[in-house]
């Protein structure tokens, strides 16, 4: 059995036909070959998935595609304009936030939710914020580096 | 320095794709009707297989086909092999038992291969998995080192008697007791060194490919080193001569050294994709990397260390026991040897050394190379012991370290462990690293901190590491199966671009932006008019890969030698375009000058005469500017340093947080201090992991693993972590032409006994003397309340 699932995926609408157990992230990395959002485990944790959904982060992991009908989803593709990254992405870039690049699709749509929620956050709080996404290759330095100088152009 | 050459902080080339979701991951790529494949794996930790009956998985929605071991051995199948052989201390090669891709009568871990389901979908192999009826016959679990040597333990192999796979020795045992019969003090320190789990984030995955109609296999992979991976697999698994099959490993999230093996499911979908005459695709969910992806560390230690009256250390006495786990893994047989004893001199003059090494099989997944790989076990039971033996002497720990140090002047060194090192100044690392810490302060620190409540503590480790894994010959004369130098081709385009192809591979460290240094500062070629290939054997010439941080040291010098290639054939076009000597030619940034005079031509010049060589010396020169090199070591590198930890405890939680740490690392001549510094921190950060929250469990009685998701084992995350305070001396490398040394691992080495030396630190006060890793808020909490309760009794 299927379904017919439709939704906004980085302002384009798409619609495809998915079982009832299909996930978010399997919607838009078999469906629709977004694989810029990774899978990095089967417990919720590590973040590589998270993607926004109706301007919010999500682990898209952890969503059924049909709880998302009618939504409005961005992935890691739809932030740049062009090759003109998004400031997030761009101080990821410029403070070496990231090494092997598994984590940093999750990390960088995580901190953009951060900065929606939260214009200047502290590094205590760049640092809680962050406990649903794990990188294994930073030791976070960098990426904490990187969210404060992304907010701060953000706000800019 | 130039802008985009040796030394200068380039932006890496890389990162656009991965921050724009561009990066191409072996779980990215499908292949035209493909299959999927999902892995049956054993839940028990030992026991017989009676039977596996497949019929009703056979028949489920979706599957095509499903595999057993059987199947394998039907086929002629080989076992994965291992590609070191220890030989033990009677002169006896090592127990060396089969590793079956899937394995057909006895499971001996959890998570050991039985069966593999093949079907249209994952979710249809998945299903039809779950259908597959083992019927097995429980047998009693060796889990531990301790339970595996006990008497009466079962045997994981009955060709390992007493479950010892080799019991190996380096060292003058009769000179090192000798040395502890004229000892004025001893200290002595027992050890575990807590078994973790590599935990790259990106799991592994593994697509086979056939094509029937030239007969090539492509393996895409996940791996460190596909050439490795082809060899082992292609030569001893399936019998596939190399030309007839492709290793592409694309982007890999992660290695640490989890990523540089050959495991059992890259061969099972490569021959199953012959099989079925499709591609068949496998992809690991986290909870099959907990159990599938090799462990690492697992040492139990005694060490002792005699000391004279002065404080000179006289000699160091070891014992270890390492686990193996279940099966030898590609290099598991030479991280608790000759990367472990070879290790124990450290920064000290230590002048007797004898190490004593038990392998031992157990019912767990097999253990392997770690970020690290044996140093960081060495240099746990040095820096740790060495803080003993200040408290035995009552000498400070920062001066008896001084008192011991190999001296700047002394280098080479030769150790009594073998290796000679070539360069280091430790006085300098350690003066940097205390000034940067503020280490004089540190008494004021402590008590603002007991005005709070809370127990500080500061702790020190001044660490050497060997790495740039070395010297064919030398590996070759003590077991390894395989040459460990590496390549490099470097082809100059017509236009005098520049594609360099390279054995070595990126998994997160930057090879794209460093090794595009190294062009850009050698060749004289703008950074964008560099590509960097690796990765795929179908274009990259032989080259072990990359591990044991040996890409630079190893892969950048056959990149340099290749380049003087480059140079020395431009130098000969050059010449005869301009009508000079070749003797009179000079190379700098980019252009061929005719010594003392203004002429000049230019590498793309060059290049195009070269590729269109109508005015060319073609009689003494063949057309096209191409060079290849392969550069084997004539020794390891030996990068040290000095890390300092300054923590807070919580006495009524035993809460641990780290506050402050510093790392002063010689690394040698630093190409990138960007991409160094970050590898630093995440080295750091996997050694603050290992120190207080991370540790693989397994259930005793059972053999289950305990920590086998993100729920149950502790990464490290953001906010337990601080920023790090990052920096460098350098003394170069004297037998490589750039100086280098390496710095993938320094951070995951030398951080442990820091973070452990300023817990017990911060607990001494109370009677505290020794913590195991991870030093948990339970382990610290007990240790409190043991310490307390004892000091009430006396």
């Amino acid at each position: 059995m299927t379904i017919t699932v439709n939704m906004t995926v980085n302002g384009k609408d798409v619609s495809a036909e998915v079982e009832p157990r299909t996930l978010l992230v399997q919607l838009l990395r078999e469906n629709l070959g977004l694989t810029g959002t990774h899978v990095g485990c089967d417990t919720s944790q590590c973040g590589a998935c998270v993607v926004h959904v109706d301007g919010e982060s999500v682990k898209s992991c952890t969503l059924l595609a049909a709880q998302c009908d009618g939504g409005q989803v961005t992935t890691i593709e739809g932030l740049a304009d062009g090759d003109t990254l998004h400031p997030m992405q761009e101080a990821f870039r410029e403070h070496h936030g990231l090494q092997c690049g598994f984590c940093t699709p999750g990390m960088v749509m995580s901190a953009i939710d951060l900065v929606n929620r939260n214009g200047a956050p502290s590094e205590t709080e760049i640092r809680e914020w962050l406990e649903g996404n794990i990188c294994r290759c930073t030791g976070y330095h960098n990426i904490v580096k990187a969210i404060d100088a992304g907010a701060k152009s953000m706000g800019g | 320095m130039t802008e985009f050459g040796i030394g200068a902080a380039v932006k890496r080339k890389e990162d656009f794709r991965f921050l724009t979701g561009r990066g191409t991951y072996t779980d990215d790529i499908n292949r035209p009707g493909q299959l999927y494949a999902w892995i049956v794996r054993s839940p028990h930790a030992s026991a017989d297989i009676r039977s596996v009956d497949t019929d009703a998985a056979k028949n489920a929605p979706g599957v095509v086909a499903v595999f057993t071991g059987a199947d394998l051995a039907a086929d002629g199948v080989g076992g994965v092999p291992c590609g070191w052989q220890v030989t033990d201390k009677h002169g006896e090669p090592m127990k060396e038992p089969p590793h079956p891709a899937l394995v057909a009568d006895r499971v001996r871990h959890v998570g050991d291969q039985i069966a593999v389901v093949i079907a249209e979908s994952k979710d249809q192999a998945r299903d039809a998995a779950e259908l597959v009826e083992v019927d097995y016959a429980e047998l009693s679990p060796a889990t531990s080192i301790a339970d595996a040597l006990k008497d009466g333990a079962p045997q994981v192999w009955d060709e390992a008697p007493g479950n010892i796979c080799y019991d190996w020795e380096l060292g003058d045992q009769a000179a090192v007791e000798a040395a502890f019969g004229q000892a004025a003090h001893v200290a002595s320190i027992d050890i575990t060194n807590n078994r973790l789990i590599p935990n790259a984030i990106e799991p592994r995955a593994a697509i086979g490919d056939y094509d029937p109609a030239s007969g090539d296999y492509t393996l895409y992979t996940t791996s460190q080193n596909p050439h490795v991976i082809r060899l082992l697999m292609g030569a001893f698994v399936l019998s596939i001569p190399e030309h007839k099959l492709r290793v592409y490993a694309p982007d890999v999230g992660g290695g640490f050294g989890s990523k540089i093996y050959h495991y059992a499911e890259e061969a099972i979908v490569t021959w199953a994709a012959g099989k079925l005459q499709r591609p068949v695709k496998w992809t690991a969910e986290r909870s099959e990397s907990f159990m599938s992806d090799a462990h690492g560390r697992d040492h139990v230690t005694h060490a002792e260390l005699a000391l004279d009256g002065d404080g000179k250390f006289l000699a160091l006495r070891v014992h270890t026991d390492a686990n193996m786990g279940a099966y030898l893994s590609t290099f598991a047989p030479s991280i608790p040897t000759y990367l472990y004893a070879l290790l124990l001199a450290g920064t000290y003059t230590t002048p007797q050394i004898y190490c004593n090494v038990r392998a031992v099989f157990t019912n767990t997944v097999p253990v392997d190379a770690y970020r690290g790989a044996g140093r960081p076990e060495a240099t746990y039971l040095l820096e740790r012991l060495v803080d003993v033996a200040a408290r035995v002497t009552g000498i400070d720990r920062v001066e008896i370290r001084r008192r011991n140090f190999i001296p700047k002047d002394a280098f080479p060194y030769q150790t009594p462990v073998v290796v000679q090192y070539d360069s280091g100044d430790y006085q300098a690392t350690l003066d940097t690293a205390l000034r940067h810490a503020e280490w004089d302060g540190f008494e004021f620190r402590r008590q603002e901190a007991a005005e709070r409540g809370k127990l500080r503590g500061i702790g020190i480790s001044t660490y050497l590491e060997a790495c740039g894994i070395a010297p064919s010959a030398v590996v070759g004369s003590v077991g390894a199966r395989a040459g460990l130098y590496e390549s490099a081709n470097v082809r100059v385009h017509p236009t005098g671009s520049v594609t360099v192809f390279t054995g070595s591979h990126s998994h997160g460290q930057g090879h794209e932006t460093t090794f595009s240094q190294l062009v850009a500062d050698q060749l004289g070629v703008p950074l964008e008019s560099v590509e960097i290939v690796h990765g795929d054997t179908a274009k990259v010439p032989f080259g072990m890969g990359t591990y044991g941080s040996r890409s630079l040291a190893v892969g950048g010098t056959a990149l340099i030698k290749a380049m003087d290639k480059i140079i020395a054939k431009g130098k000969k076009i050059a010449a005869h375009l301009m009508e000079a000597s070749e003797a009179d030619i000079e190379f700098k940034d980019g252009a061929f000058t005719v010594s003392g005079t203004d002429k000049s031509t230019t590498l793309a010049e060059v290049a195009l005469t070269a590729y269109v060589p109508h005015n060319y010396p073609i009689e003494e020169l063949e057309p096209g500017l191409e060079e290849q090199a392969f550069y084997d070591p004539t020794n390891f590198t030996f990068p040290g340093g000095c890390h300092v930890c300054e923590v807070e405890v919580d006495p009524d939680t035993g809460v641990v947080e780290v506050v402050n740490f510093t790392a002063v690392d010689d690394v040698g001549r630093v190409i990138n201090p960007m991409i160094v510094e970050g590898q630093v921190h995440g080295g750091v950060a996997q050694g603050i992991g290992q120190a207080l929250l991370e540790s693989c469990a397994y259930d005793q009685e059972s053999g289950q693993l305990l920590t086998g998701s993100y729920m149950d084992y502790t990464m490290p995350r953001a906010d337990n972590v601080p920023s790090f305070h990052v920096s460098h001396e350098m003394t170069l490398c004297t037998h490589n032409p750039l100086g280098v040394k390496g710095v993938g691992e320094v951070g995951a080495i030398g951080s442990p006994p820091a973070v452990i030396n300023a817990v017990v630190h911060a607990l001494e006060p109370l009677g505290v003397t020794d913590i195991a890793m991870p030093a948990t808020p339970q382990r610290v909490w007990q240790a409190i309340q043991a310490a307390q309760t004892q000091a009430a009794a006396e």
